[in-house]
């Protein structure tokens, strides 16, 4: 599929990876689970992932697109791993990977 | 049936998304893998395989092996804590259909930002761009994975001297 076969969807793609995102940040802000919390952060990924994707199919940058996608899945993999070692810990402190027990900074 | 390929896979990419953050917690990480599975599709339908084949091995695969393995270390629900929070995740995760539908539409009216561009015949190749243009990225790239190894070594490292007492 070519450059302007994207700009013809551009709109239905872009819509798409905007609902994408309200969902994953709806997620992050609702939930006091912190798995549940990084899940959301997924989501979020995911539609910056397609919306780079797409801005690349549309000006033609395929190469460049590509590239920064790489950069994004090592930084979000990285991200997570830690994310997911400091969710271990508060578990392992607290009984429970929840938000509301996060309260040693408070005040 | 190919032209609407990508329209039917935008659809289920939003549905795969609402479910994932509405069902059960070892569901959801399922969800993420399926949601990774659908943006790989796309991206091979975007002439991006290099993007497409690291999105399917490292999203839908290691991240997927990390999120189920959290969830196994953390406590897991009893039948009636799981249909407890069911019950509060529906409720609160109503409004989401309501805020996605109102971003969609905002988005579609806003118009189409692309609407009588050119399409452009720059032809560029990953390869060269990741280790000509962007080679920087390439030592930041690696910088960030150390850094990532030392915090989850550092993070274990002191949880198990908490355990352990010494």
């Amino acid at each position: 599929m070519n450059a302007s076969y994207w700009i013809d969807h551009f709109r239905l793609i872009a819509c798409e990876t905007g609902v994408l995102f309200a969902i994953g940040l709806y997620c992050v802000m609702v939930t006091p689970n912190l798995i549940r919390v990084l899940i959301g952060l997924e989501l979020v990924t995911k539609s910056v992932t397609l919306l780079l994707g797409l801005a690349g199919a549309v000006t033609g940058h395929m190469g460049t697109a590509e590239a920064f996608i790489i950069t994004l899945i090592v930084l979000e993999v990285v991200a997570i791993a830690v994310a997911a070692g400091l969710v271990i810990g508060i578990f392992k402190q607290h009984g429970e990977a929840n938000v509301s027990v996060l309260t040693d900074l408070k005040g | 049936m190919i032209t609407h390929s990508n329209e039917i896979l935008v659809g289920l990419l939003i549905l795969v998304g609402f479910w994932t953050v509405q069902t059960s917690i070892l569901r959801a990480a399922m969800g993420l893998a399926l949601t990774s599975v659908l943006t790989t599709l796309i991206l091979f339908q975007m002439s991006m395989p290099l993007a497409a084949v690291f999105e399917l091995s490292v999203c839908a695969g290691l991240i997927t092996v990390v999120f189920v393995s959290i969830i196994s270390m953390t406590r897991p629900q009893n039948a009636e804590e799981e249909e407890q929070s069911a019950a509060r995740r529906s409720r609160r995760y109503q409004p989401a259909l309501l805020v996605a539908a109102l971003v969609g539409l905002g988005l579609w009216a806003a118009g189409n930002a692309v609407q009588g561009m050119t399409p452009s015949t720059v032809t560029e190749n990953v390869r060269d761009v990741l280790w000509n243009l962007r080679r920087l990225d390439l030592v930041g790239q690696i910088i960030i994975m150390f850094v990532g190894v030392f915090g989850v070594v550092v993070l274990f490292k002191d949880r198990l001297k908490e355990e352990t007492g010494r």
